[in-house]
């Protein structure tokens, strides 16, 4: 089994994110995470998706995908030549003496605290799934009363833009 | 066992991406204000249909209204499903985009069956489906159904339309979208209350569809590499799929196969893209296929698949398919290359083009490197033709042989007939026994396999080709599924001529309990044939719906019976042929086994010749 991360573009219309959530299950493709938005172009959404390949390649998934009259581009983003973040939101028991010790994690991992009562508190936290579980890890043992989180958005490093030549077909044709 | 990877077919950069496609021109004067509904009748009209298949309801009724005044002739069908099947028949036998019109809620939902038949033997159609008003969307409205949401997944694309305005560009982007690229159904879900609502007709200059750009030109290195493995293969076959007839390639298919010398094979979906009498032709291969075009395939060092898709029905085991096989494989559709069967040689494009390109490389490598050598192969091939032809035995009840009606149908009716069967034995014997010439002379359901085709189908086809005789070669179990479209056709005058096959049983679940299910026969006894209470009689129910009804028993009744029906012009025609039950389809390869084990007639499997 092996991991992929997905940027597709998308029409802005309605049903669209059904169509390629239906896609895949119907197509028996594993989704790991997906998360949706718009982008620089109001007629256009990015979805990026996180799937876990198993015997059936991942040509067969963009080519399916492809297929999707209202898909307009996929490309595969690799790890190490793009940024991946996830973001999650924590609650944690935070009472007394304890409190100090979460807020030194919170600090260790860049994170913020959002919100604060008198026995826990919110933080917020991006990263890479990796850095989030190790965060996650590390207030395991105060006592996490709730998460919530995001699939993983991504972009490729450097100055292009997968958006570039897409934008100006749609501008074009609109 | 996991596939390997499979190589990338290289794919020219898409035309001007942003696929902006001109619209036909629309005869009367464009920016006119108008209903929706008076919209989505000029669209059709602007977009040349002639015919088109539907029953009114409730919140498609607007449109219902300007039709009547329409160039556009409606059949009203007796179920939403006929009207599907109608639509295509229909464009199956033209070529031309089928249209079928439904209202909301169940009328859509009758629509779901032949919609997902279209999809899997992509067949261009178009379903107009009325929809609750806009307001009403989303609150469990009387015949309120999603059908976009329901076909989804059995459509090549769907539209809800709720702004009047955008009719003509969403009824112009479903043609272009159904008919061009993988040829497949698109459903315009139109709400009441756009119908209703005014607005200017502004006829599409260009359709904005910026995420579809079917790849029609193949890869010319593709296609000098496929030419190359053909011009030296020592046991090439010709896989011949569905594709063929749909991109209008069979005069092209026929000067490869001829170019080659290789032996070929039709599968369901392609039988009559090469002349069954073409000397190269070794029939169709699959669970049902020649044990010739089995045993080539199985013994192959190259496979050239032409708009086929490997399917299961046609490989068997996969993981014992073809294992010798080297495969090129072309197709429209990118997903199905490597989808099933991994390949060696991917091309991308319209078959039309490919061949075109593919026949004179050929050629040039022919002339380059002379033409290889294929007189060993050909007298093994040749060798399973003699050994194991088509042939059936004369059942031992007395009755009547269904091959042998089926048989005499084609031969009474010829090449130039259209044949459109059901499905089970009957649509089997009817591609084994008729000798088949020329391309959409031969209906059937392939991908589906939806008993009920016949009747709708078989209506639709006389619409498109009034010229041509229409023989639905039907069992007793699928008429009674679709029989009610003989109302539409006696009341429009479509005499389509119906063979009923009648074993009195779904036969080819009987087979199957015969064979793996120690003859225990569950739920298969119909009770339409001989010695039985035949409920329903089908001479009577013909007689019903005003159609010439006729039953045949006996061998010696079966030309005269045929000739009688051939000479009625005026009606359709029913003919209860009363077979025996206990005829099954052979040769057969059961399902989930390899193709090697084939079995010719019960128990006999063609000894291989283990040095191959």
């Amino acid at each position: 089994m092996s991991r992929h991360t997905l940027s597709v573009l998308v029409e802005n219309k309605p049903g669209v994110l059904t169509r390629v959530a239906g896609l895949f299950a119907r197509r028996a493709f594993n989704i790991h995470s997906l998360a949706v938005g718009p982008t620089e172009h109001a007629d256009i959404s990015r979805i990026t998706v996180v799937v876990d390949v198993d015997e059936r390649p991942l040509e067969q998934v963009t080519k399916q995908l492809n297929k999707l009259i209202n898909v307009i581009k996929i490309v595969e983003l690799e790890n190490e030549s793009s940024v991946q973040r996830e973001l999650l939101l924590v609650k944690v028991r935070a009472e007394g003496d304890q409190r100090t010790h979460v807020l030194e994690v919170v600090n260790l991992f860049r994170a913020h605290v959002v919100d604060v009562v008198p026995d826990a508190v919110v933080i917020e936290a991006t990263g890479s799934p990796g850095k989030l579980d190790a965060l996650l890890v590390a207030l395991a043992p105060f006592g996490i009363r709730e998460i919530v989180q995001s699939g993983i958005v991504a972009i490729g490093r450097g100055a292009r833009s997968i958006t570039d030549r897409t934008l100006e077909r749609v501008g074009r044709s609109a | 066992m996991a596939p390997g990877p499979h190589p990338t077919p290289p794919r020219p950069a898409p035309r001007s991406a942003g696929e902006t496609v001109p619209a036909p021109p629309v005869t009367r004067p464009v920016h006119e204000k108008m209903t929706g509904a008076q919209m989505i009748v000029r669209s059709l009209e602007a977009l040349g249909v002639e015919h088109v298949f539907g029953i009114p309801g409730g919140t498609i009724l607007p449109t219902y209204d300007p039709l009547m005044d329409s160039s556009i002739r409606h059949y009203l069908v007796r179920h939403e499903q006929g009207a599907g099947h109608a639509a295509t028949g229909y464009a199956h036998v033209t070529g031309k985009v089928g249209v079928c019109i439904a209202t909301s809620g169940p009328g859509a939902t009758n629509l779901v069956t032949p919609l997902a038949d279209a999809n899997l033997d992509s067949v261009p159609v178009v379903a107009i489906t009325g929809q609750v008003g806009s307001t009403l969307i989303g609150t469990d409205a009387f015949q309120e159904a999603d059908i976009v949401g329901v076909t989804m997944p059995i459509t090549k694309h769907s539209i809800l339309v709720k702004d009047p305005a955008e009719i003509p560009n969403a009824i112009a982007s479903a043609f272009h979208i159904a008919g061009t690229g993988r040829p497949g159904p698109v459903v315009v879900d139109i709400a009441k209350s756009a119908q209703v609502a005014e607005a200017v007709f502004d006829w599409p200059q260009r359709l904005v569809l910026p995420g579809y750009h079917p790849v029609t030109k193949p890869h010319a290195k593709q296609v000098r590499e496929a030419a190359r493995l053909l011009a030296t293969a020592r046991r090439p076959v010709i896989l011949v799929g569905g594709g063929v007839i749909r991109a209008g390639a069979s005069e092209r298919l026929r000067a490869l196969v001829e170019v080659s010398g290789a032996p070929a094979c039709t599968t369901l979906t392609a039988i009559g893209a090469l002349p069954d009498d073409h000397p190269q032709h070794l029939g169709m291969p699959g669970m049902h296929g020649t044990v010739a075009a089995v045993a080539a395939l199985q013994k192959a060092d190259l496979i050239v698949a032409l708009g086929t898709r490997f399917d299961d029905r046609v490989t068997g085991q996969l993981s014992t398919f073809a294992p010798k096989a080297a495969i090129v494989h072309a197709d429209i559709d990118p997903a199905e290359i490597g989808k099933n069967k991994a390949v060696d040689v991917p091309i991308v494009g319209d078959l039309r083009e490919v061949l075109t390109d593919l026949v004179p490389e050929l050629e040039r490598e022919h002339t380059q490197h002379g033409k290889p050598d294929l007189e060993a192969w050909w007298r093994q091939v040749d060798a399973w033709r003699e050994t194991f032809p088509l042939g059936y035995d004369e059942p031992s009840d007395g009755l009547m042989a269904p091959q042998s009606v089926i048989s005499r149908i084609g031969r009474a009716a010829g090449p130039e007939a259209v044949y459109v069967a059901g499905v089970g034995q009957h649509q089997m014997w009817a591609s084994q026994f008729i000798t088949y010439q020329r391309p959409r002379s031969w209906l059937n359901s392939a991908g589906l396999g939806t008993m009920g085709y016949a009747i709708p189908a078989a209506m639709g086809a006389k619409v498109g080709a009034p010229d041509r005789t229409v023989w639905a070669i039907d069992g007793d179990g699928c008429f009674q599924m679709t029989n009610q479209e003989l109302a539409t056709c006696v009341i429009n005058e479509i005499p389509i001529k119906v063979a009923i096959i009648n074993n009195s049983s779904l036969g080819m679940v009987r087979q199957w309990q015969t064979l793996f299910y120690e003859e225990r026969y569950s739920n298969t006894d119909l009770h339409t044939g001989h010695g039985t209470m035949r409920v329903p009689d089908f001479v009577k129910l013909a007689d019903a719906y005003g159609a010439v009804g006729m039953r045949c028993e006996s061998k010696a009744d079966i030309d005269a019976t045929i000739a009688k029906a051939m000479e009625i012009d005026d009606r359709p025609v029913v003919v209860d042929f009363t077979v025996s039950r206990d005829a099954m389809v052979w040769p057969m390869v059961a399902a989930g086994v390899s193709n090697d084990d084939i079995q010719y007639a019960r128990g006999i499997t063609p000894a291989w010749d283990r040095e191959d």
